[in-house]
């Protein structure tokens, strides 16, 4: 089904569609992940991928053009790239421990010991948070400021402070 | 835009649950999936709905554009000065151990202050990106799409 969502992807050229069917890629994908247990990955790929990008992007088609730009390059060598990346990792799926594999290296290596002591230690019955937030702090802490700086990057780049600047310049129009 | 009834009633509906969900995916994600980022999310989802089927004017008089900004920092403030706190104590920076005189009470305050961290930047962070998208021209007709 994602497969048939991609290949639709490519086909249309009219970006507002293009835009659903990427939302409607990230619910499928959001769905995979409840699949293999991973909701919390699942819910961030729902509220995210699916409905705040969706927005952001019919934002951005409303402000540039609203059909696809014609190719001026031949597809050959993205193709070519394409097609060596997928190989490269399918080739790599095949060392994978197969779906459900109760003694694949993540349930043997690092797991028990979290679920051994996170109960004793930090005490909260989501695994996910308490690793999330409390051991790896502080890469939650750089990614919450790789959020504040992207926020920042769009403000400067395209202008939250438009309305002030404009506000100047009526000032400076009535001097 | 004075013809869309149907989207504005279902939105008027809907803005309660969806901002009580968020608060929920905030403070049940210790229990529960859910965390700082998906509720931050869901959050800012609430004030775009309402910003755009009702007006961005309309909802940059609940939230105007500059407090948002400021807001953007706090969160960022927010989880970097629960470190420091820790720091400060004695302990490594961002052991949320030292926020309780019981070490499990200490991690669950930090847990929520650094969720609470988080919620707030995703939150301000998207809604002002949709303002920046959003203010940079009139909005445009349906026919249009």
């Amino acid at each position: 089904m994602m497969a048939i969502v991609g290949i639709a992807i490519i086909r249309t050229t009219r970006l507002f569609a293009v835009v659903m069917l990427s939302g409607v890629f990230s619910l499928l994908s959001a769905l995979l992940f409840v699949t293999l247990d991973a909701v919390d990955v699942a819910f961030t790929e729902a509220a995210v991928g699916a409905g705040i990008s969706t927005v952001l992007m019919l934002a951005t088609i409303a402000l540039t053009s609203r059909t696809e730009a014609k190719p001026t390059r031949s597809n050959v060598l993205p193709l070519f790239i394409t097609v060596v990346t997928g190989i490269a990792l399918v080739y790599g799926t095949l060392d994978m421990p197969s779906f459900g594999t109760p003694d694949a290296p993540i349930h043997t290596h690092l797991v028990p010991e979290y679920f051994e002591r996170i109960p004793h230690e930090i005490g909260v019955p989501n695994i996910v948070t308490a690793i999330l937030a409390s051991y790896r702090g502080y890469d939650t802490l750089g990614e919450t400021v790789v959020v504040f700086t992207a926020g920042i990057g769009v403000v400067l780049l395209i202008g939250g402070f438009g309305h002030r600047r404009r506000d100047e310049d009526d000032e400076e129009d009535n001097v | 835009m004075r013809h869309h009834l149907i989207l504005r009633v279902i939105t008027k509906l809907l803005l309660a649950p969806i901002i009580l969900f968020a608060l929920y995916v905030q403070f049940h994600g210790d229990y529960s999936p859910g965390g700082g980022f998906q509720a931050g999310v869901i959050l800012a989802v609430a004030f775009i709905l309402f910003g755009t089927v009702f007006s961005l004017e309309k909802v940059q008089r609940v939230l105007p554009p500059a407090l948002v900004h400021r807001i953007m920092a706090l969160g960022a403030l927010i989880y970097a000065g629960t470190g420091v706190v820790s720091l400060f104590v004695g302990y490594n920076f961002l052991d949320y151990g030292a926020l309780a005189h019981d070490p499990e009470h200490g991690q669950h305050l930090g847990i929520l202050l650094v969720e609470g961290g988080v919620g707030i930047t995703v939150t301000s962070v998207m809604i002002s990106i949709y303002y920046a998208f959003a203010g940079r021209q009139p909005i445009i007709s349906d026919q249009d799409w």
